[in-house]
């Protein structure tokens, strides 16, 4: 077991605290004495909030020293993507064109995590506006893989993914438009799971493509996300996309047992471009789910090729209308031009970075007279065709298995001139966010360049629990996971 | 290629950004791989298809139409990058 206490996951550290052994304090001021150590090279945070984090521990304590009983959360240091909205707390989207935004409300999930009284270290870093997959877009700093500092944490989450994964929060928000919270948490070695669309409220999550983003946990094992997500699923009025439904005890899913559970092995995520590493550590997983009394049976998802073009006419189309309202008026940087035309052009020309600008371009191509049938209303079709694969599939099967990303992580500035080839990067995880599913990415093993490979576990719409379920079973197993890395030049 | 500079440039002016001539061949290059790329949809057969724009099976969510606290004046204004008595300020629309 972890022996320094920002080694340690939630559940541990919540026992801990519950007796007395550690106070919320001494845990508060270790993840910060770490951050002090390494946050220099690895760079998880575009803003750190010390001073709150200090005051919410000691307050935590107060309640323990009391004798009040304290929600699993409480008391253990978090991070939260800063394209969530914190109340009195600067939320930048890594965005030049928000870089002195102060939202003047909470996002629900803050809301809700507040109940829990934890404690929050800072925002994270990420792809400007959540669009990337290597959190290289980011206006103000490169974000650097624990692991190995020479590559990226992935993206868009990949600043929440690294502080996880070098021990400088505990538990991570991030967020899922196509992989941003499963794609980081595979190449950083940690725990990344996108709920349902609509399980999780997206008030105050700013929007990138509304009808694919979708808020969720990262964290050092299963258990833990089952904790956040306990925390932060429901309906809330104020996001009539969130869905009506009964939230389940995320945490009483994790029994353990596999036996009967009918795996789907989907032939299309085996093709390719495959790195034969991540192949070999994924058909080890699917081998030992065999020997844990599962049943393992090949499908097909015959749309798969169909999904990234489909994802990125849906995606950019979204974002270019969502983006409209970046326009130097009522909040955001303002560049001043002769009128209004000229000073909107102005603003948005300097501040936003070059992949929001392609991608806005993109989508109001898809979206322009001439244009619209052929690509917008096509991805819409197509969308359906995708959705319906999966849908074909879970006729026979409770979960599917496949890897998170191609590739293990992938060295800084290798595939920033070429867009496409990037995008090509996300052919595992986008066709979930299509279809609305919930998918969590879990270590199953490491690279000969001793890099983490991720497993990705999809499931039914709302059926977050059968996923967590096969995930924590996994883990039962194995010993990777949980581990925080050695980052090159810290401390001993 | 695929998109033109006319395109781009149209493009642009509907975005509210200009590209500069400097940077033009770099985007129109990397927009026409992307969407030449993007041509694989036109072999799926969708004649039978209907659109999805969500993927959870909701439609008119309603609530009661009710007076609700809202955001104070003061604060709603706290990130404008100008304002005056009250209102956001732009430069003027409309001639004298």
């Amino acid at each position: 077991m972890a022996t320094k206490l920002y080694e340690k996951t939630a559940h541990e550290l919540h026992d801990l605290l519950v007796k007395k052994e550690i106070t919320a304090t001494e845990l508060t001021e270790d993840v910060f004495s770490r951050i002090d150590d390494v946050e220099g090279s690895v760079q998880a945070y575009l803003t750190l909030t010390r001073d709150e984090a200090m005051a919410a521990a000691k307050a935590v304590d107060e309640k323990i020293a009391k004798g009040e009983n304290i929600a699993p959360l409480a008391g253990i240091p978090g991070a939260i993507k800063d394209n969530i909205c914190t109340k009195g707390v600067r939320t930048t989207c890594a965005s030049k064109i928000l870089e002195h935004f102060v939202p003047p409300y909470n996002a629900t999930v803050m809301d809700k995590l507040a109940g829990q009284d934890p404690v929050l270290v800072g925002k994270a870093n990420l792809d400007e506006f959540a669009m990337g997959g290597s959190t290289e877009n980011s206006a103000y700093q490169k974000t650097h893989n624990p692991h190995d500092l020479s590559r990226v944490p992935g993206g868009s989450s990949g600043g929440s993914a690294a502080a996880v994964s070098s021990g400088t929060a505990i538990w991570a928000l991030g967020s899922d438009t196509g992989g941003s919270i499963r794609q980081p948490a595979s190449f950083c070695g940690v725990v990344g799971l996108k709920p349902t669309y609509g399980r999780v409220s997206r008030y105050g999550l700013v929007a990138y493509a509304s009808s694919l983003d979708q808020i969720g946990p990262i964290t050092r094992d299963v258990q833990d996300a089952a904790t956040v997500l306990n925390a932060i699923a429901g309906h809330d009025p104020m996001d009539s996309t969130s869905s009506p439904k009964e939230v389940p005890d995320f945490t009483a899913a994790l029994t353990g047992d596999v036996k009967g559970l009918k795996i789907g092995l989907p032939k299309e995520y085996f093709a390719e471009g495959l790195d034969p590493e991540v192949e070999k550590a994924v058909r080890q997983a699917v081998e030992d789910f065999r020997a844990m009394g599962a049943q393992v049976q090949d499908i097909t998802l015959p749309h798969t090729k169909y999904a990234i073009s489909t994802y990125y006419l849906i995606a950019p189309a979204e974002a270019a209308t969502n983006l409209e309202r970046y326009d130097g008026v009522s909040y955001g940087e303002r560049i001043d031009g002769a009128d209004l035309v000229e000073m909107m052009t102005n603003t948005r020309t300097e501040l936003f970075g070059e992949e929001v600008k392609r991608r806005i371009m993109i989508g109001n191509y898809a979206l322009s007279a001439g244009y619209y049938d052929a690509y917008y209303l096509k991805a819409l079709k197509v969308r359906t065709l995708v959705q319906q694969d999966y849908m074909e599939a879970f006729k026979s099967v409770d979960v599917i298995v496949a890897p998170t990303a191609p590739t293990p992580a992938f060295g800084i500035g290798e595939m920033v001139s070429d867009p496409l080839k990037m995008y090509l990067q996300d052919v595992c995880t986008v066709p979930l966010n299509l279809a609305g599913l919930p998918g969590i990415s879990i270590p199953c093993g490491k690279s000969s360049a001793n890099l983490p490979i991720g497993l990705q576990i999809i499931g039914k719409p709302l059926d977050e629990t059968t996923i967590l379920r096969a995930a924590h079973a996994y883990e039962q197993g194995h010993e990777f996971h949980g581990e925080v890395a050695h980052v090159e030049g810290e401390k001993a | 290629m695929k998109v033109t500079k006319e395109d781009l440039e149209n493009v642009a002016g509907l975005s509210r950004l200009f590209i500069p001539d400097s940077q033009a061949e770099a985007y129109l290059g990397q927009m026409d791989a992307i969407l030449s790329y993007m041509d694989n949809l036109s072999e799926v057969d969708t004649s039978e298809v209907k659109p999805t724009t969500y993927a959870l099976p909701m439609e008119n969510v309603f609530r009661a139409d009710e007076v609700r606290p809202s955001l104070p004046r003061e604060l709603a204004l706290s990130n404008a990058p100008l304002k005056e008595d009250g209102y956001f300020k732009v430069p003027r629309v409309l001639e004298e």
